[in-house]
């Protein structure tokens, strides 16, 4: 008995560096291209380091100072950070909650015994296509289609909705309505294949025997569906509103670059990429994504609890 | 009066079925018709275009095509080049060296094991963009931008593909099967390539297309790190599309540009949309 034991610890040991040996490749290369430069990262938002035309300004220590220059008023009248921190927001928020308000009623449909649609594999493939399609592309397609001479303007014109095309990309409300429409598309079939497997993950029992007990439809999903739902509805939703904060190709392709009108379409990310420009503001670029990591870290915690009950 | 009820039963079914479908359909449309009319407007001529709007395709297709794919200012040709080796490779190794880490971490006892897995996940939720600040530093800083192996490389350290991969593991690798291999003398690398790796080939060709994809899309950092014309890839030369003087261009041949942009994904979309399908769901966490 003792000798077994012994035999096997020994066995044990002798295999143990192997696993040593099969996570290595990973850890060296998170450690050169994802820690150090993390690190690094933080470690530059306590400077001031920037390019000024040829010349090279700092680093120079500057403790919190451009976690206070990014919380300035700028000579426009406004808090850049604020403003496209409440941009970001708007921008998720008016593409998320069609998103997940559709994508709820898609899964119940398609899950449904009773209504039994045909085609889900057809209808399913359709709606997950523009997640895999380039969103710079995307939104290129989006800003030929709806500038002054495209196909939209050219399309209202020729319904007499409108008599001189309209500039779309000047437009405020046109400008946010696009960016949502185009995360919409993007993500609603992605957020329906997501919770349709959470549906199909509840025992098919409860459904059953609740509507033996003659529960209505809408007391089934309050009571059945949604609560049983909820741990895999936070964790979609939570993803989304990661991907959300880091929401970049799309506004900034189809404003290039310059958060049309007035920055008002400028996200966190696309005010990000600036400071990374030609200034290659490393301090400022610094504490904006420490500021960042803050936010992500925060929602972040939430799904890493979902992950971990599970 | 029984009957009469059923009656109704079936006349709700049936207006309530004719809803979904209604919805279904449109949003089907919604889904293609910008995706329809870029097809369609990558097959006419400028004046085409300029004259107005239709669903019919225009006969200029392979003329769009020749002015994109010759244009020297785009340089279409190179940047699918770059992007096919970015992905390609990218897609090799983060699906390989992925599988790799999992089943160090799965099948090995080593004292940090659950450490190293728990460290893993909770890196998994980082956003990419908190390195970048300092990744875009080193890069100019040693002189590797326009280096498009620097695109390659940090894919071998993929948390959220290692995550995937140790659940395949988890739910298809019984332990005995390794213990079997060792007996008949195999070493624990041998092991792995031979034996374990073919039983996850559907978890490798899944995070391999979407890898592939992934990289094919990205924009971002590329974005930061290539201006040498030579090295752009094709988001980057998209979105300079954007930025140049639109007036001027032949909208034929910029509509030929995005649909060669899409197309190669697409491609496989059509080909594999059943296992991509499958792979959305599996990736996340089960109930």
């Amino acid at each position: 008995m003792d000798k077994s034991r012994k035999k096997e610890k020994k066995k044990s040991i002798s295999y143990a560096k192997w696993g040593y040996y099969f996570i290595i490749p990973f850890f060296i290369v998170y450690a050169i291209f994802t820690l150090y430069p993390q690190i690094l990262t933080i470690y530059n938002s306590f400077f001031e380091y920037y390019r000024d035309g040829l010349n090279i300004i700092g680093p120079r220590f500057v403790g919190l100072g451009n976690y206070a220059k990014l919380f300035e008023t700028n000579t426009a009248g406004y808090v850049p950070i604020v403003r496209y921190t409440m941009n970001t927001a708007i921008l998720w928020v008016i593409g998320a909650v069609p998103q997940f308000l559709v994508a709820m009623l898609l899964a119940l449909f398609f899950t449904s015994t009773r209504l039994n649609i045909r085609g889900q594999q057809f209808f399913k493939t359709v709606i997950y296509m523009p997640n895999l399609i380039m969103a710079s592309a995307f939104s290129m397609l989006f800003f030929t289609m709806f500038s002054q001479v495209g196909p939209i303007n050219q399309l209202l014109i020729s319904w007499g909705v409108v008599d001189k095309a309209i500039n779309f990309l000047a437009i405020k409300i046109s400008v946010r309505s696009l960016i949502a429409l185009m995360n919409f598309l993007m993500w609603f079939g992605n957020t329906t294949i997501l919770l349709m497997a959470g549906i199909q993950g509840i025992d098919e029992a409860l459904f059953e025997s609740a509507r033996l007990d003659g529960s209505s439809s809408t007391q089934v999903f309050f009571h059945i569906t949604m609560p049983l739902l909820m741990p895999i509805f936070i964790y979609v939703f939570i993803t989304s509103m990661i991907g959300g904060i880091q929401m970049f190709d799309v506004p900034q392709v189809l404003t290039n670059g310059k958060g049309t009108p007035d920055n008002t379409s400028t996200t966190l990310i696309m005010y990000l990429n600036n400071f990374l420009g030609l200034s290659k503001n490393y301090g400022m670029a610094g504490a904006l994504s420490v500021l960042l990591f803050i936010m992500t870290a925060i929602l972040s915690s939430f799904v890493f609890k979902t992950i971990r009950k599970k | 009066m029984k009957k009469n009820a059923n009656a109704i039963a079936k006349l709700k079914l049936l207006i309530s079925r004719i809803v979904v479908y209604g919805i279904l359909i449109f949003l089907t449309f919604l889904c293609l018709f910008f995706f329809y009319l870029m097809f369609i407007n990558s097959s006419r001529s400028n004046a085409q275009l300029q004259a107005g709007f239709t669903m019919i395709p225009g006969g200029n297709a392979m003329k769009n095509f020749l002015n994109a794919w010759n244009d020297g200012s785009i340089n279409i040709p190179t940047g699918m080049k770059n992007s096919f080796i970015v992905a390609i490779c990218s897609a090799l190794l983060t699906s390989y060296f992925s599988a790799l880490t999992a089943y160090g971490t799965y099948v090995y006892n080593f004292r940090f094991k659950n450490a190293v897995h728990l460290f893993i996940l909770a890196i998994m939720m980082i956003p990419s963009q908190v390195s970048t600040v300092g990744f875009i530093q080193l890069a100019y800083k040693y002189h590797l931008t326009n280096k498009l192996w620097l695109l390659i490389i940090p894919s071998i350290a993929a948390p959220a593909v290692y995550f995937y991969m140790r659940q395949y593991l988890e739910a298809t690798l019984p332990l005995e099967m390794v213990e079997a291999a060792r007996i008949d003398g195999s070493n624990e690398f041998k092991i792995f390539n031979q034996i374990v790796l073919p039983i996850m080939k559907p978890a490798v060709a899944v995070q391999m297309i979407f890898s592939f994809v992934g990289s094919w899309n990205n924009y971002f950092m590329p974005a930061l790190l290539l201006n040498d014309a030579q090295k752009k890839t094709v988001p980057v030369m998209i979105a300079t599309l954007r930025s140049a003087d639109y007036s001027k261009f032949d909208m034929g041949k910029v509509y030929m540009l995005m649909v060669m942009a899409i197309l190669p994904v697409m491609v496989i979309y059509t080909i594999l949309s059943k296992s991509i399908i499958k792979g959305v769901t599996s990736g996340s966490v089960k109930g």
